[in-house]
Parts: C-alpha cells; sequence; structure tokens
C-alpha cells in the first residue's frame, strides 16, 4: 500500500446468506482510480451478489462499504449512481419495447429534454466509440448493440466506477476487442472499472489487479499480466483447470439432417430462419457457435419439434421426414434434446426428479396402457442420479431444489439413458461449476465415441473449440458452412460470428442427405 | 333525427361505465397487473356509491364513498398478488366473488329504494338548441369528468415520465428493479387508480343509470370492461372507442324494438355477451398482435428477492 | 421481527394445512362479523355452522347441495391443473339442464328405464359442447377462456329464461316461467329415508374416484399436471396443449352439465328460470379449497354446500341477509390464497442468526 493515493472503492468483510448458501463471506477488496481490476471467479462464486451489493441491488448482512473514503450504505442504484457507480449487467437491464432513448431517460437520475438527450447519446457514443441509433426500439437490436446502450447509459452519468458483469459472454472475439479499447480509454480518464470475469485469457489482457473468489471467498489476488492460465484456475477453482480431449473415431451416416430449413417467425421480436443446411454424423460432435438472439431459439425448436416446419424434409432424424413430427414423436425417432432453459422447460420445477424423469422417458417402460409405472420411473430417476452424480435427496427432491449445475447434469443423464441416435443440446455449461462442466461435456463426448451424433449449440467458443469435431456459425438466421476444427481458428469464427461468411452451395450436402 | 339523437346520447350514456372501468384497467394492465376483479369492485362501488347517496343524501358523497370503496377492494388484491406473491387470475377471480357476496350482504337493506339520479347538465341557451344541445349539452357530471379523465390517462401513459416509469415496469419488473424503481409501490398506485375507476364505474350504475340497487346489477359489465382492455390493444383512446361501440351495441338491444324487430327480449340481452366474444376473436386471431401490445409482464408476479 | 424466506422446497405439509389455516380464520371472521352485527356469535355460530345438520334431514341437505359443487369442483379442479381458467362452470351447468331437461320434456311421461341415462347423457353432451366453445375459441383464435366462458354463462342463462318463458312454458303453468314437472322416471333415485339425498350422490363420489385415479395413476393426467406446472416444459415433451385444453374443456364441461340434470331431475323437478344458486362459481371456491385434489374437492364441496345451509338457516332465524354465504365464500378464498403463501415462504425470525451450517454450495449460480 503506498497511502499516497487512497482507493475510490474499499469493501471489508462484506457477507451476503441466502437460504442453504453463503454467497459471499467476509470479502474485503480496494479499487484505485483509474485501475481495472477483475473479480474472478468460477460460476457461483458470488461475483455477481458482491457487486449487486456495491450497485444497492442487494443488501449486505455484514461489513461496510468505503467510498472515496467515506462509510457508505449503498441502499439503492438510484444511489449507486448518484455515487458515481455505473453498472452494465451480464443479462441486460433493457427494456425491449421502448427506444434506446426512452432506456436511457428511465435510468437518469436527473430529467433531461429528449431532444438534449438524444445529443448527449450521440457525443458519448462518437467520443467512445459506440455507434448507436438514440430513436431505435431495442428489440430490433443485436446483443453487441444492446451492450453499447448499457454502456452509453452507465457513460451519461460520468461515473467514477463503472461495473462489467460477464460483459464478453455476448460478443464475438472481434466485438470483445472493441470493448477493451474502450475500457482502457476509459481507465485512462480515471474511471475504476470492476470487471467481472471467469474468463483467464482476458482477464490477462485487460486487467491491471484481480482478486479471485471461490465459494464466496477471496482465495487470492494477483496482478494478471505476471500470472498464467495455471496460475490463476488454481486460485480460482483449487486446481488446474481439466481438459477434454477428443480422440479419433469412425463417421457413420447422417443422423440429422437439416435441409433448405427457412422458417419465418411468430415471434416479433424472433429471427427468421434462412436456408439452414447440416448433417450431422453418428460419432460426431457438431457445434453451432453464434451470439446467442441470432436464429439459436429458432433453429433449436424447429429441430425438436416445439415449432413445427411446413416442409417434412427440412428436418430428417435418422434419415426419416420429420419436419412435421411433434417432439413426442422425433423422440420416438431416436432424437433426444437439452434444452437451454433447465427450469421450466428441461425439468417441470416443482415435480420431482423421478417424475420429471417421466416429463422425457415414458417411453422406457415407464407405463402399461397409460397408467404409471412409479417403480420403473423411480429406478430410471434413480439410475440417473447414480451414473451421473447428482447431488440431491433422492429422487424424491423437486427440481427446482436443485443447484443449477446439478439440475443441468440430471437433464443430460435423463437424456442420455434415453439411449438416443442423435443428441441435441443447447448451451450444455452455460452457468454451471467447472466441474460439473466437465462431467456433462464428458457424457458429450461418450456419446459421439458410442455413434452417437450430436449437435450443440453454445456461446461459449472455448467450449466448442473443446469438444467439437466440426464446426458451423449461427448469424443473423444464417448458418455457415460446418468446418473440421483444424481448418479454422477462433478469429475466422469470430469474424463469421457477425455475419460475413458466404451461404453454402446447398448442392453437395443435399446430394449427400436424401435418404435411398 | 330525433331517434338518431337519442340512439346516440343513450350509447354515450351506456358507454360511461364501462370507459370508467376499462380505463382504469388499462393503467392497471400497463403495470403488469392483471385484476379480474372489476366486477367484483364495480359491485362493491355500485353499493356503496347507492347506501353513501341514500344516507347523506348527497350524490357527490356517494360517488366519492364508491371510489374509496373501490381502492379498499383493489387493496386487497394487491396486498395478496403484491406482498403475498397469490396467483393475480385466482386473487382476481376472489375479489369478484368477494364482491358479489360482499355488495350482496351489504345491499340487501338497499334494494329496490329509490334515489334521485345524478341530474343531467342545463346550460340555458346551449341545451336547448336543437340537436346540439342534447347531442353535447345534456348529460351528468360524470359523462364531463370522463373527456378529462380520458386524456389524462392517454398523457399519463405515452407523454410522461411517471407512465414511462409504469410502462416499463409492466414491460419487466425485473429490469426494473435492478435500475432501482419501486416496483411494488408503483404496481400499488396502478392497482389503485383501477379499483377508484372501477369503484366509480359501479356508481354510475346504481346513481345515473338505473338508478337503485340491484343484486348483480353489473350483469358482467366488468368483465366486458376486461375484454375492452384488450380489444384496445392497452391504448387508451382505443379502448374508449371500444367502449362505445359497446354501448352502441347496448342500446341496439333496447332500441330494437323500437325498429320493428320482433325477437325475442332474452336474444337481445345476449347481443353484448356474444359481441364481447365475437371481439375477442377478431383481436386476438392474430397472436402477434397481442404480443407486441401486451404488457410483457402481464400477471406475472415479481418478487425484488434481497 | 420476522420476515418471509423462501423454502428451498415447496412444503407438502403447508399444502394441506393450508386450507384448514383458511377454513379457521373464516370462522374467526365469521365471529367477528356477527358480533359487529349485533348478534350473540355463540348463537349465531351454532345457527349457521351446526344446527342446519344437527338432524338426518339437515345432513341430508349438505349431501344434496354438496352434489352439484363436487360435480362442477372436479371438472374445475382438472382445468386449473392444466392452467385452463375455465369459470363458466355455471353456464355449462345450465346448458346441461337444458338438455337434459329438453330430454325430458321431450319423452314426456315415459316410464322408459332408458329415460334418466338419455337425460343423463344429453346433460353432459350439452355441458360438454358449452365447454367446447371456449376450448375451441382459445386453440383456433388464441382467445382468453375466462372471458370467453363467462360471457357463455349469461348467454346460457339467458338461454334458459327464454325457453322457460317461451317455446317450453307448462302451458298448464299460470303463465310461470317454468316447464312442465318431470315425470316419474325422469326424476333421480331417493337413495336415504326422511331426506332429499338422491343418486346424483353417487355419481358425484365415483365421478370423484374416478378423477382421482385419472390424476394420480395416468400419463394424461401427468401431462396436464406438466402443461399447468410448465407449459415450456409440456410443449418440450411433446405434450400437446390444444389436446389438453380440449380434454379439460369437455371434461369439466360434461360434468358441470351432469350437476345442472342432476339438480332438475333432482330437487327441482322441472325446468325454470333459476335453477342455481351460483354452484357453478361457488365450485371455483370448491376446487381452489380442494386443492384441485378430487379428495379435496369433496371435502371442498361439503364446506360450501354448509356455507349454503347456514346462509339460509341465517336469513330465517338471524334475520341476516341470505348473502352472507357469498361473503363468506370469498372471504374463504382470501384466506387460501393468503395461507398458501407458507407453501413455498416461511417465517424466519431475523433476530436469530442463520445457522452457519448452511455451506455454500459452490454450484448455485451466482443468486
Amino acid at each position: 500500500m503506498t497511502g499516497v493515493i487512497s482507493p475510490r472503492l474499499a469493501l471489508t468483510d462484506i457477507s451476503k446468506r441466502y437460504p442453504g448458501v453463503v454467497a459471499n463471506d467476509g470479502i474485503s477488496l480496494k479499487v484505485f482510480p483509474g485501475e481495472i481490476h477483475a473479480l474472478l471467479g468460477e460460476n457461483g462464486a458470488g461475483k455477481s451478489t458482491l457487486m449487486k451489493i456495491v450497485y444497492g441491488v442487494t443488501k449486505p448482512d455484514a461489513g461496510t462499504i468505503l467510498w472515496e473514503n467515506r462509510y457508505q450504505n449503498i441502499n439503492s442504484p438510484a444511489e449507486a449512481r448518484r455515487l458515481g457507480i455505473g453498472m452494465v449487467f451480464q443479462h441486460f437491464s433493457l427494456f425491449e419495447t421502448l427506444t434506446v432513448a426512452e432506456n436511457i431517460a428511465l435510468a437518469l437520475d436527473r430529467r433531461i429534454k429528449p431532444v438534449l438527450l438524444a445529443e448527449q447519446i450521440r457525443d458519448v457514443s462518437v467520443r467512445y466509440g459506440l455507434p448507436i441509433d438514440p430513436r431505435r426500439l431495442v428489440h430490433s437490436m443485436s446483443v453487441g448493440e444492446r451492450q453499447r446502450v448499457e454502456i452509453v447509459r452507465c457513460l451519461l452519468q460520468t461515473p467514477k466506477l463503472l461495473i462489467m458483469d460477464e460483459p464478453t459472454s455476448v460478443l464475438t472475439p472481434q466485438a470483445v476487442l472493441t470493448l477493451f479499447e474502450t475500457l482502457r480509454r476509459l481507465s485512462a480518464e480515471g474511471c475504476s472499472i470492476l470487471y467481472i470475469s471467469h474468463k483467464l485469457d482476458e482477464i490477462r489482457a485487460l486487467c491491471d489487479t484481480a482478486t479471485v473468489l471461490r465459494g464466496g471467498r477471496v482465495s487470492g489476488r494477483a496482478i494478471p499480466a505476471k500470472e498464467s492460465n495455471q496460475s490463476l484456475a488454481r486460485m480460482m477453482i483449487g486446481a488446474d483447470l481439466p481438459e477434454c480431449r477428443l480422440m479419433e473415431n469412425t463417421i457413420g451416416e447422417v443422423r440429422i439432417g437439416i435441409q433448405r430449413l427457412s422458417l419465418r417467425t411468430e415471434d416479433p421480436f424472433g429471427t427468421t430462419l434462412k436456408d439452414i443446411n447440416l448433417a450431422v454424423h453418428s460419432g460426431e460432435i457438431v457445434g453451432i457457435a453464434g451470439v446467442s438472439g441470432n436464429g439459436q431459439k429458432e433453429l433449436l425448436a424447429a429441430l425438436s419439434g416445439e415449432t413445427i416446419v411446413a416442409q417434412p424434409q427440412s428436418v430428417l432424424i435418422d434419415g426419416h421426414p420429420a419436419g412435421r413430427l411433434n417432439p413426442a414423436q422425433r423422440r420416438h425417432l431416436g432424437l433426444s434434446f437439452v434444452p437451454e432453459e433447465r427450469l421450466g422447460r428441461g425439468a417441470v420445477p416443482p415435480m420431482s426428479l423421478s417424475y420429471n424423469a417421466l416429463l422425457t422417458g415414458s417411453r422406457r417402460g415407464m407405463l402399461r396402457s397409460g397408467i404409471v409405472r412409479k417403480a420403473i420411473m423411480r429406478a430410471f430417476a434413480r439410475n440417473v442420479i447414480d451414473l451421473f452424480k447428482v447431488k440431491c435427496n433422492q429422487e424424491y427432491s423437486a427440481a427446482s431444489s436443485l443447484s443449477g449445475g446439478n439440475l443441468q447434469k440430471y437433464i443430460v443423464g435423463r437424456e442420455t439413458l434415453l439411449q438416443p441416435r442423435a443428441i441435441i443440446v443447447a448451451q450444455p455449461t452455460w452457468g454451471v461449476d467447472v466441474g460439473a462442466s466437465m462431467l456433462i461435456r464428458q457424457a458429450l463426448i461418450d456419446l459421439r465415441n458410442r455413434g452417437v451424433a450430436v449437435l450443440v449449440i453454445s456461446e461459449e467458443l472455448e467450449e466448442l473449440f473443446m469438444i467439437s469435431d466440426r464446426i458451423a456459425v449461427l448469424a443473423q438466421g444464417r448458418l455457415s458452412q460446418p468446418v473440421l476444427l483444424s481448418d479454422t481458428s477462433v478469429e475466422q469464427i469470430g469474424q463469421w460470428m457477425s455475419g460475413q461468411f458466404d451461404t453454402i452451395e446447398s448442392e453437395r450436402e443435399e446430394n449427400e442427405l436424401v435418404p435411398a | 333525427m330525433n331517434s338518431m339523437v337519442a340512439v346516440i346520447t343513450s350509447t354515450v350514456f351506456a358507454a360511461t361505465p364501462l370507459i370508467y372501468a376499462a380505463l382504469g384497467e388499462t393503467v392497471t394492465e400497463k403495470a403488469g397487473m392483471l385484476n379480474l376483479g372489476v366486477e367484483g369492485m364495480m359491485l362493491v362501488g355500485a353499493v356503496t356509491g347507492f347506501a353513501v347517496g341514500i344516507k347523506t343524501g348527497s350524490l357527490t358523497l356517494g360517488l366519492i364513498a364508491a371510489a374509496i370503496a373501490g381502492i379498499a377492494m383493489s387493496l386487497i388484491f394487491a396486498v395478496l398478488t403484491l406482498s403475498l406473491q397469490t396467483n393475480q387470475v385466482a386473487t382476481g377471480l376472489a375479489l369478484t366473488l368477494f364482491g358479489i357476496g360482499f355488495s350482496a350482504f351489504v345491499g340487501h337493506d338497499y334494494a329496490g329504494m329509490p334515489i334521485p339520479s345524478l341530474p343531467d347538465l342545463h346550460l340555458p341557451g346551449l341545451t336547448d338548441l336543437p340537436v346540439i344541445g342534447p347531442l353535447l349539452f345534456n348529460y351528468d357530471v360524470m359523462v364531463y369528468l370522463c373527456i378529462p379523465l380520458i386524456f389524462a390517462v392517454q398523457w399519463f401513459l405515452t407523454r410522461s415520465h411517471a407512465g414511462l416509469k409504469m410502462r416499463a415496469i409492466g414491460e419487466s419488473p425485473s429490469v426494473a428493479h435492478s435500475i432501482g424503481y419501486p416496483v411494488l409501490a408503483v404496481r400499488y398506485y396502478a392497482v389503485m387508480f383501477g379499483g377508484a375507476s372501477a369503484g366509480l364505474a359501479g356508481a354510475y350504475l346504481s346513481l345515473a343509470q338505473t338508478p337503485m340497487w340491484v343484486e348483480g346489477m353489473t350483469a358482467g359489465k366488468g368483465w366486458i370492461a376486461l375484454a375492452l382492455v384488450v380489444f384496445g390493444t392497452w391504448k387508451p383512446l382505443r379502448v374508449v372507442l371500444g367502449a362505445l361501440l359497446f354501448g352502441g351495441v347496448t342500446v341496439m338491444q333496447l332500441h330494437a324494438q323500437g325498429f320493428g324487430f320482433s325477437i325475442p327480449s332474452e336474444f337481445l340481452s345476449m347481443l353484448p355477451y356474444v359481441a364481447t366474444i365475437v371481439v375477442l376473436v377478431l383481436i386476438c386471431r392474430n397472436p402477434k398482435t397481442i404480443l407486441l401490445n401486451q404488457p410483457a409482464s402481464l400477471g406475472r408476479n415479481f418478487h425484488p428477492t434481497a | 421481527m420476522y420476515r418471509l424466506e423462501k423454502r428451498p422446497q415447496p412444503s407438502a405439509v403447508m399444502r394441506v394445512v393450508s386450507p384448514l389455516l383458511a377454513a379457521v380464520a373464516m370462522l374467526v371472521t365469521g365471529f367477528v362479523v356477527f358480533t359487529l352485527l349485533g348478534k350473540d356469535p355463540a348463537q349465531a355460530f351454532y345457527v349457521f355452522f351446526i344446527k342446519p345438520i344437527n338432524t338426518s334431514y339437515g345432513f341430508g341437505e349438505l349431501l344434496l347441495k354438496a352434489s352439484p359443487l363436487i360435480l362442477c369442483g372436479l371438472g374445475l379442479a382438472l382445468c386449473y391443473r392444466a392452467n385452463v381458467w375455465n369459470i363458466g362452470a355455471e353456464g355449462h351447468l345450465t346448458l346441461g339442464a337444458i338438455t337434459g331437461g329438453g330430454v325430458a320434456l321431450w319423452l314426456g311421461d315415459s316410464t322408459s328405464l332408458f329415460a334418466l341415462p338419455l337425460m343423463l347423457l344429453a346433460g353432459a353432451l350439452g355441458g360438454a359442447a358449452w365447454g367446447a366453445i371456449p376450448a375451441w375459441l382459445r386453440n383456433r383464435f388464441h382467445t382468453n377462456e375466462i372471458l370467453v366462458s363467462l360471457m357463455l354463462v349469461y348467454i346460457a342463462q339467458l338461454l334458459l329464461s327464454y325457453l322457460v318463458h317461451g317455446p317450453w312454458r307448462d302451458p298448464a303453468g299460470y303463465n310461470f316461467p317454468q316447464s312442465k314437472a318431470f315425470g316419474e322416471a325422469e326424476l333421480l333415485p331417493m337413495l336415504i329415508q326422511q331426506t332429499r339425498v338422491n343418486g346424483s350422490l353417487v355419481l358425484a363420489l365415483v365421478l370423484a374416484g374416478a378423477s382421482w385415479f385419472f390424476s394420480e395413476k395416468t400419463f394424461a393426467g401427468f401431462r396436464l399436471q406438466v402443461a399447468g406446472l410448465a407449459p415450456a416444459a409440456a410443449a418440450y415433451a411433446g405434450f400437446s396443449e390444444k389436446r389438453n385444453v380440449w380434454l379439460v374443456m369437455l371434461l369439466s364441461g360434461a360434468s358441470a352439465g351432469l350437476a345442472g340434470v342432476c339438480e332438475v331431475a333432482g330437487p327441482i323437478g322441472q325446468l325454470q328460470a333459476s335453477i342455481s344458486p351460483g354452484y357453478g362459481f361457488a365450485a371455483i371456491i370448491v376446487a381452489w379449497v380442494g386443492r384441485l385434489h378430487p379428495l379435496g374437492v369433496v371435502l371442498g364441496g361439503l364446506l360450501m354446500s354448509l356455507l349454503y345451509l347456514g346462509g339460509e338457516a341465517a336469513q330465517m332465524q338471524l334475520a341476516l341477509p341470505s348473502a352472507v354465504t357469498g361473503l363468506f365464500q370469498g372471504v374463504l378464498l382470501f384466506y387460501l390464497l393468503a395461507a398458501d403463501i407458507f407453501i413455498n415462504y416461511r417465517l424466519r425470525n431475523t433476530a436469530t442468526a442463520t445457522p452457519p451450517n448452511a455451506a455454500p454450495s459452490s454450484t448455485e449460480a451466482g443468486v
């Protein structure tokens, strides 16, 4: 401690408990003016809770906050903003049906005439290289553009501390670089930045200092530039980052075929799918990269059967035209499906795990002439719990009582034990801790090795590069040609993610797909 | 000509309670709250307004009391759904059932009693003008109060900062909470506004339209008001237009005999209910219309977990 | 200071306890209301809740009035389980009475053994047809079933009114709006001597049993439950929403229709302008108080029936309006909704610290 400059923000012994979990346990940290300070930790380490405390959304149970050398209770976000604290949320805090200007006006604590406000928005956006149009409706904007709105909204209040919560999870690699430039410029102007992330490379590239959280406690402090990914990972999870490896595998016939799939969306905020072609073979994992909101939801629904497609031939499951089949019928053809949304879609929250097995597993002997055979249903659930090491109080636990990672293990396990011929998995490890992530990824690789066709849709490029044989990109409702992992790079995929790729010659694919 | 004037004035007369109730519910729903208790709040407003009117001899006091009673009813709904997190649909239904029972209970002694109707405006000179006079200058005070109310609600929802905040809360309470808005407080106010309007709507029935207290006298008008909010796609001016259309349907039913139709009166009485269904079908046919206009969090509870 | 805290898992115990809690709270409220009205609360209480069922005739009346409530409540419970907000049981009941009663009038003084079964069938079909309208409109045009089913109540009642004032009016009935009395073969058989309890009770109990079996044991029942608890999960699993809507609306229409025909073929014995004191609406509360569970619906039906009897007794012996029944019904539902909060939340004394054993679960995504 030099003693010359005093910290802008100093947290001492911050604690916060929720029923059944201690989110923050005696956390202390200091942020200095102009410093880019990383808050590093895996999912569930308590980062978001801590930031909500600083921003006044949540009140701590214990501990003190020192802001510019004064003890301060931050009781509301409005108070935080008055102090000069701005926050960019991971899940944006924007209202979709309102315009950019309205959104910004809503978060300003002083009232500005709309005309003046629009001018100010343009000023700030030009100055920091964040082009946005104040009149546009938010729902018509891409995720990256929305983030710009959030940042501009903070900058209009000339913040002294900017909190960024996992800002890069929604950006293409190129957009990440632009964001870093903006942040560096801010820091040069004296604004402190608290940068929350679990991405080690980014933190090493951007941040001056880092505080590492594990299980709600501070598990290390570091100067990231002087650390390696391995040493940071050890602080973060107490071990080296585990890795998965894909062994050579023989590839069989096409199990999931998508041919000339075009789909107009019913949802006014949705994305239209345009001429999508893809073939996923037995024994391979195909990854679909892309920033969400580019048609992922629509493609998944068209594949699972939640949306029916006009042309039966647009979706082929194990060679059978399935476009007009409902999800249960597609499951009958051997398709398994793990949705992005676990609670409420992949599982019925208040129902027990065993009834949640019945949700998709009814065909596995759980019914006799329409009557549920509970013993078989329970046995199936117990089997999933054992094989996938799901932490719970037996099969009677309600799905809602499980943590995100455990529930995802249960759902992946359930879909795996249905012995699929093809499986589609959306965001397999979103919000899941490292241990569960590895188990889930390994399960997918095991399926591939057993000859199942695996299609993974994920926002996490790192993950896709870890487990895919081939990778394609979904952008603005169009799908790029899939490429072998060895033939591409993060940079190329990143470029494609912004929509810069040629649409495919659907000829070759089609010849391959049409069943004999 | 005279019969046309009569049709128009009685249309306005019939539409007035619907306008009050539906505008109130529009505001409530814009904040994301679905209060299905309009029928119950109207009934309690009707009986309260009537009872106070009789006891005090002042119709003004009756109207004020009705608004207060509507607010009190809506507070039951607000406390249950906002503070105790109960299901909005079930709670709204409960409010209606309670309102039916409560108003019948309280109103038992008042049934059939006479009360002077809310007086019509009389501006010497203007009211006596042919056609224009009865068309514009011969309504009661509640009809005239309607007009500023319509424009106030329209301005509040589309132009004011407070209205923007409220719409934002109806759009996404969690986002609003995260940027620091008092979601529950605003929703309380919105529900209370709906309650006051419904109370007035009810009092209009028992103090101006009928005017007397009859058990269950709303006869589904509260529900029709709910349908009007959908029909008007949550836009105040369209909601008012819808109310006028419905007023027209009701009047048609009264005048049909006069025009020489010989349809059993029961079938004519069905008209407003059939019209409600038809209107719902027309407007809901395209799900996009609803998705684009309905407050996104309508009917969903929000609990600030902190 | 106490404050509410979310339970990690919904409490199964509270699911059962909360209706009891609500009933007790309603009784306490009754005490207070009676006192405020200047009645001796103990006596009023006795008149309202005990005296009506003190005699075997009175107890019979309890069962008699409970039957239509149970029949309507069972169907509504199915709807609400599936998240279909049908509130039109009163209309289904009315239409069941019209079609069933219509068959009786058409048969005239038939002595056929098939007369009654035919009437019951017609009543069930009539109710189902009325239930089919909101189902079809919702599935085809996305209309809200709450409003449509309610509008159909008014329409059905006006239709009945037209029929008994017009074409079906008994010519020898001194212009009263009522039909001819049904023949002996068109009336439900009496079950218990010295009471008015009839076959509808058996029907209600059998259907309650069937409904229990359907909800607890069958896959179709499970599908409904999933649709109600998590519509997206039902879509994901491939359970057709439209099929669910059809199923519950037809079943609830049919069972309410049965209630209607049982009323006119039972205690009423003919068609008249008003055939129900709001059973179809009270059944909403019955379904709710009964936790949407068939056994609960039976108990809820009995409780609601007692409220009706109590209201009548209060009118006769306490000079209170019988509308006090409606008041209690509404209050009961409020208390139930409020008590339900303890299913998902519990009271915690914030003065005592949280036990330290709550270890951080490392996978709880950034709360």
